[in-house]
């Protein structure tokens, strides 16, 4: 039986929150990434930790940048959220033209773009440096990524 | 004009072509490196092409499709592509696509390759 307040351990009150817009410009990853990585410091985490964020962070911007707004120029929205118990929840959200066949798109090396050389470990690679990564999309809707990181105690 | 994440640096040694990269490889980095990388594969075609990692300070997914995209470049041109002094968070991700298994890695410096050897 799961105990009071513990039924997803993915939901804890949040301690802190910040919220970036960003155009999807390609110069934005290193822009987004250093941004959620600067805020996530207030919880003292490891370098490696830090490391996971930032690549997976940019995972997912580079995927509202490649395939989202892949013809135009959108509005990527990011928020951080700072909760109890050491876990970071990073929403990446876009309002482009959203993922057909999600479950596909999350296989290692599956790729609709293979021609620009985008490798298909976008989403293998969020899910191997974070804990959990949820993933809403709607066709012509946009696409919603949270990623759901603990950080591990310091040495 | 805006700062760029990475920077390129590209010498031949005989038959060799050393591509020394530094800073970050993202997505944005990437597609501006590969035509100058390409470029100059396809003037000189060598017989050895090295990319040196050891400078990197970030990586993600698509530095897999810039070394994959060089890797197949040298093949068409019957040539060898080889990764120099990758650290450890950059091996972590070739080995989430296999990469280290199609593309040589090597090491300068002696405690790195014996770290190695104690891992194989």
């Amino acid at each position: 039986m799961k105990t009071k307040g513990t039924k997803n351990r993915f939901s804890a009150r949040v301690l802190n929150e910040m919220k970036l817009r960003l155009p999807s410009l390609s110069v934005n990853e290193g822009a987004a990434r250093a941004a959620v990585a600067a805020f996530c410091s207030q919880l003292d985490p490891s370098a490696s930790d830090i490391a996971d964020i930032k690549c997976a962070v940019s995972e997912a911007v580079t995927n509202c940048i490649v395939h989202a707004y892949r013809d135009t120029i959108g509005i990527i929205y990011i928020t951080v959220r700072l909760c109890e118990g050491n876990l970071v929840r990073i929403e990446i959200k876009d309002k482009g033209c959203g993922i057909e066949n999600v479950e596909e798109a999350r296989q290692p090396l599956y790729t609709t773009d293979a021609a620009n050389e985008r490798s298909g470990m976008g989403f293998t690679v969020m899910e191997s440096f974070c804990d959990k990564v949820r993933v809403f999309s709607g066709c012509k809707k946009g696409t919603t990524v949270t990623l759901f990181k603990y950080l591990k105690a310091r040495e | 004009m805006l700062k760029k994440n990475c920077l390129l640096q590209m010498s031949e040694k005989g038959d060799e072509l050393i591509i020394s990269l530094s800073g970050e490889i993202d997505h944005h980095s990437a597609v501006r490196v590969r035509n100058e990388i390409d470029g100059r594969i396809m003037e000189m075609r060598p017989a050895r092409a090295v990319i040196e990692l050891s400078m990197i300070d970030f990586m993600d997914s698509s530095g897999l499709g810039l070394i994959m995209g060089r890797y197949s470049k040298m093949q068409a041109i019957g040539g060898e592509l080889v990764l120099r002094d990758p650290n450890e968070r950059l091996v972590r991700i070739f080995k989430l696509a296999g990469l280290e298994r199609i593309v040589g890695i090597e090491y300068t410096s002696e405690k790195e390759s014996e770290d190695e050897d104690q891992r194989n």
